[in-house]
């Protein structure tokens, strides 16, 4: 009799269990036609060999910097590990849990998260976050990064943070239960639209402009992780017309990488050397390049990667070529499909763009 | 740490844990840090403020209880003693007992009084001044008002009257003594337990009881139930109607007392249960504070059935004592001789009933509105004791009493009475509660109900599902309560049946409960009496 009522008491709490991981995954936002960048960081564990070249930063990464064009033009293999306003600290776990992974010759990381020096938006928090697998880095990574209302236990069991999420379940929620579709280019969110530059925002006064010291925490702890590990870190500013990048940020930055011996490149400086045009190449009026801007940097780029860090070329070695060849085959077939959809919509339907009079 | 959040939950956990794992004599020692940890991580100051209670109430409570030894043992030594030294004797001992007891009642009374009612009597004497044009206002204070002060002061003193009336000896063991006043879970809302009550169930040895212990679980998730999915739920729309009373008036008001008469029930029903449920995980039996209110068929059978334990406080502590008072019954001689016979014998009634509710008013809130409210239920209340005759014979004459179409429209009136009462606690003041109240009959109109405004109050329509579907649970649930509890009943039901309920209450919690990021969590309405 006891022994019955063990068993059906075990099995009970297997079956609750497994209930409740059910329901976390559906209630979990899957990030496929909506709010896409939701889904960057997930991407990278589907991926198979290892990288050249890994990119840390925000929008300004994973939009400016094309891995298919460096493979193309260099064959050097590389990952962006970007997502929306993704902050100092989640740049540095995140290459914290990449080396876990992989061993890169370089990384790239984008100098505009040095503005901020404190936690922001949950809904930011949770597009870096929730896509990250468990582990001891991405407990350090949500502890860093929680805003005042937020709980650690809302990230370890997401059901807690998205359970009101039952009554706008869609069917895609269903559909993207346990697999979802592939979205991204080794982290780089493909854009063929066009919005140029109209006017360019001046930036306005601040009352200090000197980095936070948080900021610079995590920026001496990316410089030493990346020295005990071997890596050449290389910093950048994508040439995004604003948010504004001030004089005063450049300076400090420029010290800090003369100072550390780091390569530093202002992409805004050399918006004429590459030939970026903001007429063509950004699909949000300067805030982020769209493909044609991106491939642009990317041949700039892979040109100072292979010449300064002297990055094999793979093209010819059978494993990356075999896994590249499918990369690159996506690609153009996105870059196609995209160029049907702004044919016959007028805008990127499934790509998570939004109508134009929205 | 509020009983919904995430802190608690985890402090229930480990106490539960570590409580059937140390030795059980150790058990109501646990108890007590956990309850000053608890109290602690509350407001460190109001450690200060529970402490001196207790210690008050303990060296009072063991002064009284030399006083009746030494009573003992001198009439022990004095047998040959006359009746009328004995008497005399006793009084002079009951005297200097009796001051005792005032001394800690007018403490420990004093400090409630002070941190509860200064700024409500500063405002009063403000307006008073401001009304003969005074130009001089009393400056407000900043009072820690530490939680569950009234909770825990009326437990305490209900202890020393007790000690005092020999109904129970003194605890010798002051932090026994401390237990009793702070154990957690009733610290904040009560229920307001009795010594006699919850001594012995506190300081015995519990060892581990899986059906118990299953029973308090179910209760508690029972209890978030009530809480998280329905009160936080509809908490929403309720402060949405009333803290716009210039936008909703008319039917809206009507709607808002109906709703927060649902979130009042299963917020306040819905912390009871926590309390119940974690002292029954613990082995200790906490008194009902509840049975079934909303089938109430009279506003007296109401209060005998909601916040029973405040009641009955009010009832032993207060009205009986009132009533046979030494004034209270010159009251009456002098009454009987006025009005006659049978008026007369009435008013030191009315008079001790009106004390009583008073009170009661005041002892919610140090507010205008709460002390309305307690005065309306006792106008209530002696209305409708005046036309018991009446009621008496229109059931005669007309045959309706016990009939099932007859109970309901006592029920629904009841219900409708003490809702519309209970709208002193939401409206900002006196006149505007009035006011608001008229214009149910003066602007009500039919339209908020179908043209969508319900859907603009902050619930969507499947927070209304949701609601609506608590609300048959609730139902269900109350009526099946009249055949006895609703978790022995499931205990006979098949494993299936059984785990299907468990699992809708566990899941209906996490995926329903108003918790969590979007979501104020809000204390229990109690927590702040």
């Amino acid at each position: 009799m006891k022994k019955r009522k063990l068993i059906i008491n075990i099995t009970a709490v297997c079956l609750l269990i497994i209930s409740l991981l059910l329901l976390q995954r559906l209630l979990m936002p899957k990030y496929v036609s909506a709010i896409v960048e939701g889904s960057l960081i997930e991407e990278y564990y589907q991926e198979t060999t290892g990288h050249d070249v890994i990119f840390v930063g925000d929008c300004e990464v994973y939009e400016s910097f094309s891995p298919i064009t460096l493979w193309e033009n260099y064959g050097i293999t590389s990952y962006i590990r970007g997502s929306a306003q993704q902050l100092i600290w989640q740049s540095y776990y995140l290459l914290e849990e990449t080396l876990q992974y992989e061993k890169p010759e370089v990384v790239v990381f984008n100098v505009l998260a040095m503005k901020y020096d404190k936690p922001q938006k949950e809904e930011y928090n949770r597009l870096t976050l929730d896509g990250m697998r468990l582990s001891p880095i991405k407990i350090k990574a949500i502890q860093a990064s929680m805003t005042e209302k937020e709980n650690l236990i809302d990230y370890i069991f997401p059901i807690l943070r998205y359970h009101s999420r039952w009554d706008e379940l869609t069917a895609e929620d269903f559909q993207y239960m346990f697999k979802k579709k592939k979205l991204f280019h080794n982290g780089y969110y493909m854009r063929v639209d066009v919005r140029p530059v109209t006017t360019v925002p001046e930036g306005r006064k601040l009352a200090n402009y000197r980095f936070g010291d948080n900021a610079y925490y995590y920026l001496d702890k990316m410089v030493d992780l990346c020295r005990d590990n071997d890596i050449d870190l290389v910093l950048v500013k994508a040439p995004s017309l604003y948010p504004y990048w001030y004089d005063e940020w450049e300076a400090q930055i420029e010290e800090y990488a003369a100072k550390h011996d780091l390569l530093y490149i202002n992409f805004l400086e050399l918006i004429d050397e590459i030939g970026i045009d903001f007429n063509t190449d950004t699909y949000d009026g300067g805030l982020h390049m769209n493909l044609s801007g991106a491939e642009k940097l990317s041949v700039y780029l892979g040109k100072v990667l292979a010449e300064n860090y002297g990055l094999k070329d793979h093209r010819n070695d059978d494993v990356y070529k075999e896994v590249w060849e499918e990369k690159v085959d996506f690609y153009y077939d996105m870059k196609a499909q995209q160029y049907y959809e702004l044919e016959k919509y007028g805008y990127l339907k499934s790509f998570g763009a939004k109508p134009p009079t929205s | 740490m509020l009983f919904t959040s995430y802190s608690f939950i985890a402090f229930l956990a480990l106490l539960f844990t570590v409580y059937y794992l140390v030795p059980r004599r150790f058990q109501w020692m646990l108890l007590l840090f956990a309850s000053y940890l608890f109290y602690f991580i509350a407001g460190p100051t109001y450690v200060i403020y529970i402490f001196v209670t207790t210690l008050s109430t303990y060296l009072v409570s063991v002064k009284l209880e030399s006083l009746n030894k030494a009573q003992s043992a001198y009439l022990a030594e004095h047998k040959d003693m006359s009746r009328e030294e004995k008497k005399e004797y006793k009084a002079s001992v009951k005297s200097k007992q009796r001051k005792w007891l005032a001394a800690c009642l007018l403490f420990n009374f004093g400090i409630l009084a002070v941190v509860k009612y200064t700024n409500f009597a500063i405002a009063n004497i403000n307006a008073v001044i401001g009304a003969f044009g005074g130009g001089t206002q009393l400056s407000f204070l900043k009072l820690a008002l530490p939680l569950g002060i009234s909770f825990y002061t009326f437990q305490t003193m209900g202890y020393i009257i007790d000690v005092y009336r020999g109904k129970h000896p003194a605890e010798r063991n002051f932090f026994k003594l401390a237990l009793f006043v702070s154990f957690f879970p009733q610290l904040i809302q009560g229920p307001i337990s009795r010594f006699s009550d919850l001594a012995q169930t506190l300081y015995k040895e519990h060892s581990f009881d899986s059906r118990n212990i299953s029973f308090g679980i179910q209760r508690i998730l029972w209890g978030y139930f009530k809480k998280v999915v329905l009160a936080d739920r509809i908490l929403v729309a309720v402060n949405t109607l009333i803290k716009n009373p210039d936008t909703y008036q008319g039917a809206y008001v009507l709607i808002g007392m109906l709703f927060y008469a649902y979130q009042l029930y299963a917020d306040f029903t819905g912390g009871i249960d926590i309390t119940i449920g974690i002292a029954q995980v613990l082995g200790i039996e906490v008194k009902e504070n509840f049975h079934r209110p909303y089938f109430s068929k009279n506003i007296v059978e109401y209060w005998r059935r909601w916040h029973i334990t405040m009641g009955t406080w009010f009832r032993d502590y207060l009205f009986y004592p009132l009533s046979v008072s030494k004034p209270m019954l010159n009251i009456s001689k002098h009454s009987r001789r006025l009005f006659g016979e049978a008026l007369g014998k009435r008013i030191p009634v009315y008079l001790s009933t009106f004390i009583v509710w008073f009170a009661t008013g005041i002892w919610h809130g140090a507010s205008w509105n709460f002390i309305v409210w307690g005065l309306m239920n006792c106008v209530v209340i002696l209305i409708s004791q005046e036309l018991k005759p009446f009621y008496d014979w229109f059931h005669s004459r007309f045959n309706v009493a016990g009939k099932l179409y007859f109970k309901v429209f006592q029920i629904v009136r009841t219900v409708l009475l003490m809702s519309s009462i209970r709208m002193f606690d939401c409206y900002r003041d006196v006149p505007m509660t009035f006011r608001m109240f008229g214009t149910i009959f003066t602007r009500f109109s039919f339209k908020p109900f179908f043209d969508g405004s319900l859907l603009k109050l902050g619930l969507d329509l499947s927070d209304y599902i949701v609601l609506l579907a608590g609300l048959i649970v609730l139902t269900i649930v109350s009526v099946s309560q009249a055949r006895g509890s609703v978790r022995r009943q499931l205990e006979k039901k098949p494993v299936l049946v059984r785990y299907a309920a468990y699992y809708a209450l566990i899941l209906s919690i996490l995926v329903l409960g108003a918790y969590g990021v979007g979501y104020d969590s809000s204390q229990f309405i109690y927590n702040q009496f």
